[in-house]
């Protein structure tokens, strides 16, 4: 219950901050009140991420004001949030994977047994505590590097908890969860808002969860706020034409697919990690051509070794990989462009691109060391801006010429030249890792239907995101990988969303109930 | 692997205009310049304050050593030739450095390599000296370059195979020249009838020289490598996969390239051309090598290719300052009593302000042109460990 | 014995370890001493790679220091003289040039961590920067100051004398006499290394470097001061290199020759990713490169004689320059051998920039 009668807990007023050649946060207000759960809703890009880093004080704004209670106040830095009792959970984990659990929590606030040195038994005591209040079993002593990532999220927000809040800012939370990870998650926040009277600012792109956690929502598109709405008075197409700015079309119209001979056939696949501990446990799969295969699973269950072997960047330990029959186990990158293997990695700005590189080297990466694009040791330079230029009207890239950096694109059209390069030509095999991660809503529409499109010309697709409901859009059979095995493949028709959900949080074997104790998701994790 | 999640993309800052070739020219020169004219004045300010150890203030000082200075680099046409055969060495090491900055690695071994350079053709130098030119001449600038080669090819194979950094293994490598040649020449490659432990006479293995100056065939193949070099990194294949693998190892992985091949070539490419630079050396100037051959080249070479910024151009355009500075020096210490260690503070100098790249930029805003070469972030990034391949 | 010597082939390898036993308890003074340069040059290191900082000009520091020290007390016993006092010999003058040493290395070290931190420059080239201007720098004065003065200096600190009882006592004797009978800055090191170890991993100076060393954008968000804490420390493990370049002139020699440091400065970093940037570590490290280098001189003093027939074959066959050269031998084949498993900071290198304060 929301007190709509007294002040506002905290308020934004008139925030701009720009940056050069883009104005992040544009006149914004904000208000939030005592004991809400505020949703700020927008598509990536939007500016709320920026929004809340002032807040935090992790960025200052060029103009405007912050208010808590009736006093406008001052924030420099962390610490000043902090101290101003204003937590954030991050979108990106703010933990040290060395450190333990216990150290990560109080960094920053550590229990001390004297003037240096600090006092442990103390420090292991509190976190226990603070778990318990909240219904997760905590150990203190585990690496945070060791934990899943649902773990890990749960200790980010053990983290903003210890120090008491009456605000908190969690930033995409559930962007990695399961399903039934996000439930828990969203009980926490309904027992903090509720009982202990805190504010809780919630900001997500997702918007099913928004409607469901949220008592009002704010929408900013563009750096500005387009509106303010109760879940009562809108509903999902609403939400998103004004996140958008227009129509959209929330599902891509993914036709019939006409399967033909199996194409992709992954056995018995046994794939290491980069420490040497076997993450990929004889996994099975085929995708023929015509058919788009999607393995959903929370990212860190052997997706990205997976797709590494099967893309010959890393090696398998055991198994076989053929394309069309022929075995490519042990296969290069090169070879597999050569036999039409296309592949669009995770990290494009890591994998896909070098950013100080212009547009047009970004293009022919795969291609440089062949005709027309060099003649045995010479590059042909216009061969190779041709290209660029083609790509760039074809696949609608925008950018002043061909001869800019990489770095200097946004993200979707960095995603757009690393998917001109892999679409652009005859596929066999399209191998997509988290294709639309972090790209605006534009983007994600161009990338969803190029897919289909490929599909259709009798290319067999493997797509691997943990976003679940892309992968319910576009896939025909979809498998769900859970701790390095396929544990079940199901048919998209007749897939049902809770039942993957489950599967993907719990493999299937383990009771649900077993996901509040961090132990024995440690121990299964060795 | 952690947050899932990539950064929600900020929107696009604008590409930087486009600038004309004159601009452009400017930018790029303008702080290494600038570097250099600091140096110069902080030099200055050195020679001033040591003058005061002699006894008297003496603000004319720095002016009569740069006079000096310039004096015994061009004021005479031998003093030119000196020049130019100084820097003929310096193009060579800025060259080997700078190869390897485009890689994303640090070449500090161009020392170790320029010695084994030098010992090869020394070596072989004296053992064909009673064979025609035609056969002297080449064996000898071969062996230089290949032991030069091969001094690059071990910290790079080390690099790729076990993750070692260069950093500190080329270092180690440079001790370990400097130990083997006190141990060959005073042993199995020591020449007998000198007063000295040093290698035999060149005879025939001698370069040749022209107008009857000091200009060595060593000087006609550096400059003329140095277009070579700039036609390789950008404009071959090879150069392009040396250049992805320096900017992003991941991403050449990613297209084909093989990061362990790359390193070990360029390692190897960069120990040949130290290793030539050695071979001129002693083929062209001095002659013969002692025991405890010592020079200054290899490190000379960093600087050089910093201020360079790894292109061959520059770095020629900077081996012939150093080389001025080198061959003016020793007029310098004649005349004005300045110890010629005074150019080692000047270089110490320049690279400052080079380091300092970003505040000067500041302070004259000029637009960020690739304020330092971004393959240099590879060198560090790969400091912890875990083998490239 | 013999007859384990002369099986063919393993009988070396037991002459050699045999040889090894036998000449150690002689050159363990020495190691100690040879090991104090790379390990305080390595716990340099650690302050600053733990903390996120690569520094490869801890051989430039180490040698400024080194002829500052020498300087200063060279100059201060000239104008003031003084007596040694007490079991180390220290006089007023070794006293300012410690102190001296220290100051040099500290300013370098503010150097590049301004170089570093604030101008965000390649951490590397400033390392070299370092190295280029220390080596040219203290060229350029030795030949203008100390040169002409070839009297200038102020001696060196002695060394404790343990009693010979517990020199003679068998088996542990040779270690204490190893560790304690050294001069002052040595013995030191042991004591640095055993603080340092205990304040890296148990308090809270410790916990917070190894966050900001880690991952400084999550120690930035809970309110810590990830650029006032690099700075601190790197310049707080100018210390450790000061007091480095001040054993090289100030108690193992009584005088300063050119790039006298000879690449200690780049073992000791060998030392800190073999050590796995632990104090202890390292130090262990240091040990071992000091050992093959004090070995190389027992080879030359007292071969192997007639107990180890092969051995000393060998071994007299082998070039003395060789024996040189064991020290970065042994540390290009231990870092060949060693890093591919060795996990550095994981923020090393990268330069920390707050979200939306840059220009």
């Amino acid at each position: 219950m929301t007190d709509a009668a007294r002040p506002a807990a905290l308020e934004m007023r008139g925030i701009t901050k720009r940056y050069p050649g883009v104005v992040a946060n544009d006149h914004i207000d904000l208000d939030v009140r005592p004991g809400e759960i505020h949703a700020l809703l927008g598509e990536n890009g939007a500016g709320k991420s920026t929004l809340m880093n002032i807040l935090y004080g992790l960025a200052e704004p060029d103009e405007g004001e912050i208010w808590l209670g009736d006093e406008p106040i001052e924030i420099h830095g962390p610490s000043d949030a902090i101290a101003r009792g204003i937590n954030m959970v991050h979108q990106h984990f703010m933990l040290v994977p060395v450190l333990t659990v216990a150290e990560n929590i109080l960094l920053g606030d550590e229990p001390m047994a004297n003037p240096i040195f600090l006092d442990r038994g103390a420090a292991h005591a509190q976190i226990r505590d603070l778990g318990a209040r909240f219904g997760f079993e905590v150990d203190p002593e585990a690496k945070v590097g060791s934990l899943s990532v649902g773990w890990q999220q749960r200790v980010e927000i053990l983290k903003a908890l210890y120090r008491s809040a009456s605000i908190l800012v969690l930033d995409e939370p559930t962007a990695v969860l399961t399903p039934q990870e996000t439930r828990e998650i969203f009980s926490v926040l309904r027992q903090l808002s509720r009982e202990m009277g805190t504010s809780v600012i919630f900001i997500s792109h997702k918007l099913n969860e928004v409607l469901d956690i949220a008592d009002r929502i704010t929408v900013i598109r563009r750096g500005r706020v387009v509106g303010t709405r109760t879940p009562s008075e809108t509903n999902e197409e609403d939400l998103a034409e004004l996140m958008v700015g227009r129509d959209v079309q929330l599902t891509v119209d993914r036709g019939e697919s006409n399967p033909g001979d199996v194409m992709l056939d992954v056995t018995d696949v046994r794939v290491a990690d980069d420490r040497g501990r076997e993450v990929v446990h004889a996994v099975s799969f085929q995708v023929r051509s015509g058919e788009i295969f999607g393995i959903a699973g929370v990212a860190g269950n052997g997706q990205d070794e997976l797709v590494e072997a099967i893309t010959g960047l890393r090696k398998t330990t055991s198994g076989r990989v053929t394309l069309a029959s022929r075995d490519i186990t042990a296969a290069s990158p090169r070879q597999l462009h050569g036999l039409g293997v296309g592949f669009v990695p995770a990290d494009r700005q890591r994998f896909g691109l070098v950013l100080s590189f212009p547009l047009a080297d970004n293009i022919v990466l795969n291609d440089y060391h062949a005709e027309p694009y060099a003649r045995g040791f010479v590059r042909e330079t216009v061969a190779i801006d041709a290209r660029a230029e083609a790509c760039v009207v074809e696949f609608d890239i925008r950018t002043p010429s061909i001869e800019v950096t990489a770095g200097t694109l946004s993200g979707g059209n960095q995603q757009k030249v690393v998917v001109a390069r892999e679409f652009g030509r005859d596929l066999r095999l399209l191998v997509l890792d988290q294709p639309t991660r972090g790209l605006d809503v534009g983007s994600v529409e161009f990338i969803h239907s190029e897919t289909i499109e490929r599909r259709t010309d009798g290319a067999a697709v493997l797509l691997v995101s943990a976003e679940l409901d892309e992968v319910l859009e576009l896939s025909d059979r979809i498998g769900v990988m859970y701790r390095g095995e396929i544990v079940a493949v199901v048919d998209a028709r007749q897939a049902d969303k809770e039942e993957i959900g489950l599967l993907m949080a719990t493999g299937g074997r383990v009771s649900p109930d077993a996901t509040k104790s961090m132990t024995t998701e440690t121990e299964q994790t060795s | 692997m952690s947050a899932a999640a990539a950064p929600a993309d900020p929107a696009p800052a604008p590409p930087p205009p486009q600038q004309s070739f004159i601009g452009r020219a400017i930018a790029l020169a303008a702080v290494p310049f600038i570097a250099v004219v600091g140096a110069l004045v902080v030099g200055a300010v050195i020679i001033i304050a040591s003058s005061l150890a002699r006894g008297a203030f003496d603000l004319t000082l720095p002016l009569q050593a740069y006079a000096n200075l310039l004096e015994g680099a061009f004021g005479s046409l031998r003093g030119i030739i000196f020049s130019i055969v100084s820097a003929t060495p310096l193009i060579l090491g800025g060259m080997a450095v700078g190869l390897g900055f485009k890689a994303g690695l640090f070449n500090i071994g161009a020392q170790g390599q320029f010695l084994m350079g030098a010992l090869g053709s020394a070596a072989v130098g004296a053992w064909a000296a009673g064979e025609s030119g035609i056969v002297a001449v080449p064996a000898a600038i071969l062996a230089g370059a290949a032991l030069g080669a091969a001094w690059g090819f071990i910290p790079g194979a080390l690099k790729a195979w076990t993750g070692a950094h260069e950093v500190v293994t080329t270092i180690m490598l440079n001790f370990i020249a400097g130990a083997l040649i006190g141990y060959l020449i005073t042993g199995p490659l020591e020449a007998p009838g000198f007063s000295f432990s040093r290698t035999g006479p060149l005879g025939n293995a001698e370069l040749p020289t022209f107008f009857g100056t000091g200009i060595h065939l060593g000087v006609l193949i550096a400059f003329g490598l140095v277009p070579a070099v700039w036609w390789v990194v950008w404009r071959s294949t090879l150069g392009f996969e040396i250049r992805t693998v320096g900017a992003n190892p991941d991403a050449a992985r990613y297209a084909g390239m093989r990061p362990a091949m790359l390193t070990i070539l360029t390692l190897t490419l960069c120990g040949m051309l130290a290793g030539l630079a050695g071979a001129g050396q002693i083929l062209g100037v001095s002659h013969f090598m002692n025991a405890s051959y010592g020079t200054s080249i290899g490190f000379d070479s960093i600087s050089i290719a910093l201020l360079g910024r790894a292109h061959p151009v520059g770095i020629t355009l900077a081996a012939l300052l150093f080389g001025a500075m080198r061959a003016g020096s020793g007029l310098m210490q004649i005349e004005a009593g300045i110890p010629v260690e005074i150019i080692d503070v000047i270089q110490a100098t320049i690279l400052l302000f080079l380091a300092a790249d970003l505040v000067i930029r500041r302070l004259l805003r000029l637009r960020a042109v690739r304020a330092q070469p971004e393959e240099l972030q590879t060198v560090t990034k790969t400091y912890g460990g875990g083998a490239s391949s | 014995m013999e007859f384990v010597y002369s099986i063919p082939i393993i009988g070396v390898l037991f002459q050699f370890i045999g040889y090894v036993v036998e000449v150690t308890p002689g050159i363990a003074p020495i190691v100690v001493g040879l090991a104090a340069p790379i390990a305080l040059g390595a716990l340099c290191g650690i302050m600053n790679e733990r903390s996120g900082i690569v520094n490869i000009g801890i051989e430039g520091m180490m040698l400024s220091a080194a002829f500052a020290g020498f300087l200063a007390a060279g100059l201060f016993q000239q104008a003031f003289g003084g007596e040694g006092w007490g079991p180390f010999g220290i006089t007023p003058a070794l006293v300012v040039g410690v102190i001296a040493a220290m100051l040099v290395a500290m300013v370098l070290s503010a150097l590049h961590a301004w170089l570093s931190i604030t101008v965000a420059a390649d951490q590397i080239i400033s390392g070299v920067i370092i190295n280029v201007a220390a080596l040219g720098l203290t060229g350029y004065l030795n030949r203008l100051l100390i040169s002409p003065n070839p009297r200038l200096g102020a001696g060196t600190f002695g060394s404790f004398r343990l009693p010979p009882e517990v020199v003679d006592f068998p088996v542990v004797g040779w270690v204490i006499e190893m560790f304690v009978e050294q001069g002052p800055i040595a013995m030191s090191v042991v004591l640095f290394v055993v603080v340092l170890q205990i304040l890296l991993f148990r308090s809270r100076w410790g916990l917070r470097t190894r966050a900001v060393g880690e991952h400084p954008r999550a120690a930035d968000t809970v309110g810590i001061n990830v650029i006032g804490l690099r700075y601190r420390n790197v310049i707080l493990g100018g210390i450790f290199a000061g007091l480095a370049g001040a054993y090289l002139t100030l108690e193992a020699t009584g005088s300063f020759q050119n790039n006298m440091t000879a690449g200690r400065g780049f073992i000791a970093l060998a030392a800190v990713i073999f050590g796995r940037w632990t104090p202890v570590g390292a130090f262990g490290a240091a040990l071992l490169f000091a050992y093959s280098g004090a070995f190389g001189q027992a080879v030359r003093i007292r071969p192997p004689g007639d107990e180890y027939p092969d051995l000393g074959a060998i071994m007299a066959a082998i070039p003395s320059q060789v024996y040189g050269a064991l020290p970065y031998i042994v540390t290009i084949v231990i870092l060949a051998g060693v890093v591919g498993r060795s996990i550095a900071p994981a923020a090393v290198g990268k330069p920390y920039q707050k979200e939306g304060k840059t220009a």
